[in-house]
């Protein structure tokens, strides 16, 4: 029976949470002590019968109360602030990251790289590069679930949420679906593949499927008809989407939004719920019409189209 | 045993004297509306419901002992866990003690006839009754596979099991526990006895009010949930379904708006007993009286303000996460208070290990490791990794289960005299009392490890290096049921077998224990007067005149 106390740490994020898990055991040790000790104590010197002392003296209950609320209530927050820095860091992806995008269905992982590479139920991923994910799901709510990174995240439909990580290891870690998904939620695992630099560029290579994910989605940009609008020559008054991506969008409500991966999955989707300032509600439903992975490709394309961090994909 | 007020009915072995067992109808049972009656009514059937989802912790133990177990399919096991998940939280843990043992000992305590609105009180049992069917009934016509959390869209639209039969039970049964908590309320700010007065209720009932408040406020939220997730699962509404122009989110804000105060409902109740348990078995005054009954306020007011705790990594807002987080943390504080206090109460006492002791003992230790495991989750980035793992469930069993249950246990114990008129066999008790402990630390503190590890809950099959843990936990269950059916035996037994037990027998000052057992049907003969504070003990050693070293 192979057997482990502790699990793998395989992530630099997974450094810090365990610091603070183990401070948090720490402090648990200690206050236990504090409680039990004198309990132990208690609970043996003043049996009945054992003949003591047992004449209290006058003294003010409320000094000992403050002290044992406040002193343990400000090593809390210390806690609290520290964990939630982390938190803040480990929910922040970092701009320069390697992209993958993960589709979670009843009940399997389908994964896609920026590259146009597919996996089912396998991450292959080179070390010492931070890897972000930009998660939905075609179906219920799952996580993506990495132990040895540390990292989890629900998987939503009708939302993109993300998760990262740095893997420090090489090595084959676990992938989990964490939130409960019906019948074979036990069975939606899989692997990370964290491999050397070198490795991960030859398996590119080898799985390839010689179209990225943004040219995939240019192809479908013009199959399903958006460029006869959107277009730079287009008669009909729609918002260019050049240099759209990460910029600030001004609506007819008054809200600004940021045209983030959740923008433009809502416009495709939802078109009249968020219109550009100066813009009519003349944009037909893609809904139905678009699976998942053929949003994210939509999105990948628009990415392309120009923005800062994105620029590197255009050649 | 400071005042003698009432010691004039003591019943001396009078044979004859009426108490409310006497009339043994089964018309007089079903139709009564003496509190202490409906107590019992709510013990009978919260125990079947208890043995119910037992069974179905057993076979979930049973299939986890190995990686693949082949005992049930994954779609039994997963119906398993949600009938486990839903008897026990809201069929046992919820009614426990409030019901069973607030019904019977609550008028008592503040020296009343019976709770404000008898009949509405009988209506609960009724409501709890119905709910309760139609719960078990889902479960005989097929079983429902959500988990007690109802998550959507999974609960509205994929799930193909009974999810609607299921929900309205626990919709009915929420009925039950509003007009349960608006009946205490009342009780206990109306119908105290003379001098009763605020400061000098017994802790217990300072617990159960909070809890009342709890149950009156935030219940109503769950029965909205619960009819919003039915409404969308039979004509389509889109109000979670991303498909339907809903939010999956939305859900679990509104479900743990409900379900995190509901867990101070499963845990409130059972600080309210040790209050009462440490205080009368080490002689000695409760340690801190105004800051136990003020932390157990505290604890239902803070405790509406920190649902979003349970969905740090659900896409809610990190910013929202925040404040969560802190609050969660702030409202450790006043739990923290209560076993501080409780320690306290020892020093100096004169304390013996009567079986409710060893119960309130095993309170405080389980309850402390539960309670330290929370701050755990309360921890952002901790809770990150640990979120929905046996991390979790090994954390909130040591509040329910090594909380909530030691302390129904241990109340019961102590109330038991006064309820059934008899004693139960102390050395039993002790030793059923330390087999549970065992049993319950080996089943759960493996959990710990294997949450820490990375196992999901959930799951009916699992990687090869989990299994040691698995097995050192079903280990443990088996021991745990030892430890629940000992009790439940000589419980049985001493109905026919026990030694008659005195009006007083633990030489308590609460009121409940000045009128005989088991009490007559309006409790005291005549209305008690209140003069002093509650737990006015002293040492043995310290009474008249006895000597110390």
């Amino acid at each position: 029976m192979p057997f482990h106390l502790f699990p793998e740490d395989a992530a630099a994020n997974g450094h810090q949470v365990d610091q603070i898990f183990w401070a948090l055991a720490a402090l648990s040790v200690f206050i236990m002590a504090l409680v039990f000790l004198p309990l132990g104590y208690f609970a043996i010197r003043y049996r009945k019968g054992n003949p003591v002392d047992r004449t209290l003296k006058n003294f003010s209950t409320w000094k000992f109360e403050v002290t044992w609320t406040i002193i343990p209530l400000f090593i809390g927050l210390g806690i609290f602030a520290w964990a939630a820095e982390v938190y803040f860091h480990i929910e922040t992806p970092p701009a320069n990251a390697l992209e993958v995008s993960v589709v979670g269905k009843q009940w399997m992982w389908k994964l896609q790289h920026e590259e146009g590479n597919r996996e089912i139920n396998e991450m292959h991923i080179p070390v010492g590069r931070a890897v972000k994910l930009t998660m939905t799901s075609q179906d219920v709510i799952h996580d993506f679930f990495v132990p040895a990174f540390r990292a989890k995240q629900d998987v939503v439909p009708g939302r993109y949420t993300t998760e990262w990580f740095t893997p420090t290891r090489t090595g084959r870690y676990r992938i989990f679906c964490a939130q409960y998904c019906g019948t074979s939620h036990a069975a939606m695992i899989g692997w990370v593949d964290v491999m050397e630099p070198a490795d991960y560029q030859r398996w590119l290579l080898s799985t390839g499927q010689g179209e990225t994910m943004a040219a995939a989605g240019g192809r479908l940009y013009t199959a399903l008809g958006c460029s006869g609008c959107h277009g730079m020559s287009s008669k009909i008054h729609a918002p260019g989407l050049e240099g759209l991506y990460g910029r600030p969008v001004p609506l007819n409500d008054g809200h600004i939004v940021t045209a983030d991966d959740q923008y433009i999955r809502d416009s495709i989707l939802l078109p009249g719920s968020q219109i550009a300032v100066g813009y009519q509600n003349l944009m037909p439903s893609f809904k139905g019409h678009l699976s998942e992975e053929e949003l994210m490709e939509l999105i990948s394309y628009i990415k392309s189209l120009g923005s800062k961090p994105a620029q590197e994909h255009q050649q | 045993m400071n005042t003698t007020q009432i010691n004039l009915i003591e019943p001396a072995g009078d044979e004859a004297r009426e108490n409310y067992l006497t009339e043994h109808t089964v018309r007089s049972w079903l139709l009564t509306t003496d509190h202490k009656r409906i107590g019992i009514l709510y013990l009978l059937s919260i125990l079947v419901f208890f043995a119910i989802a037992a069974v179905a912790a057993a076979m979930m133990r049973i299939e986890l002992l190995t990686p693949n177990g082949h005992l049930v399919l994954p779609e039994t096991y997963n119906k398993l866990f949600t009938i486990h998940g839903v008897l026990m939280v809201w069929f046992f843990l919820i009614p426990s003690i409030p019901s069973v043992l607030g019904n019977f000992v609550i008028p008592m305590m503040i020296g009343a006839r019976d709770v404000a609105f008898p009949k509405l009180n009988l209506l609960s049992w009724y409501l709890f009754l119905v709910g309760g069917a139609l719960a078990v009934y889902s479960v005989i016509i097929g079983g429902v596979d959500t988990g007690w959390t109802f998550y959507t869209p999974y609960s509205s639209t994929y799930s193909n099991s009974n999810v609607v039969t299921m929900i309205a039970g626990v919709f009915v049964a929420g009925f039950s526990s509003i007009l349960t908590g608006l009946n205490f309320i009342v009780t206990i700010h109306k119908m105290r006895a003379p001098g009763m007065t605020w400061f000098r209720l017994p802790l217990f009932i300072w617990s159960l009010y909070s809890t009342s408040l709890i149950l009156v406020l935030a219940t109503p939220v769950l029965a909205i949930t619960l009819l919003a997730i039915s409404v969308e699962r039979i004509w389509g509404v889109g109000i979670f379904d991303p498909d339907l122009g809903g939010d999956p989110v939305l859900f679990q804000h509104m479900f743990w708006f409900y379900s995190h105060p509901a867990v101070y409902v499963m845990i409130l109740p059972g600080m309210g007993v040790i209050s009462e348990l440490v205080t009368c078995f080490s002689r000695k005054t409760i340690f801190g009286y105004y800051f136990i009954a003020f932390s157990s306020i505290a604890i239902a007011v803070v405790g509406f303000l920190v649902w979003g705790h349970h969905m740090f990594v659900s896409s809610q807002s990190i910013y929202a996460g925040l404040v969560f987080s802190v609050l969660s943390f702030i409202v450790a504080a006043p739990s923290a208070i209560k076993v501080f206090n409780w320690t306290a109460t020892l020093y100096k006492g004169s304390i013996s290990y009567d079986t409710p002791m060893l119960y309130a003992l095993a309170f405080i230790g389980l309850f402390t490791i539960g309670g330290l495991t929370g701050l755990f989750l309360a921890a952002l980035a901790v809770d990150v990794h640990l979120h929905d793992t046996y991390f979790v469930i090994a954390h909130f069993h040591y509040i329910m289960v090594g909380g909530m249950v030691t302390g129904f246990m241990g109340g019961l114990h102590y109330w038991w005299p006064k309820i059934s008129g008899r004693m139960y066999p102390e050395s039993l008790g002790r030793i059923a009392a330390l087999v549970t402990f065992i049993g319950f630390n080996l089943t759960f503190f493996p959990q710990f490890l294997l949450g820490y590890l990375g196992q999901p809950r959930r799951y009916h099959s699992y990687p090869p290096e989990f299994q040691i843990f698995h097995v050192l936990s079903t280990a443990g269950a088996s021991v745990l049921m030892i430890g629940y059916l000992m009790p439940l035996c000589y419980f049985v037994w001493s109905l026919w077998y026990g030694k008659k037990a005195p009006a007083n027998p633990w030489e308590a000052t609460g009121l409940e224990w000045k009128t005989a057992s088991p009490p007559p049907c309006d409790n005291f003969e005549e209305t008690p007067l209140v003069t002093h504070k509650p737990y006015q003990y002293k040492p043995e050693e310290l009474r008249e005149g006895a000597q110390h070293a």
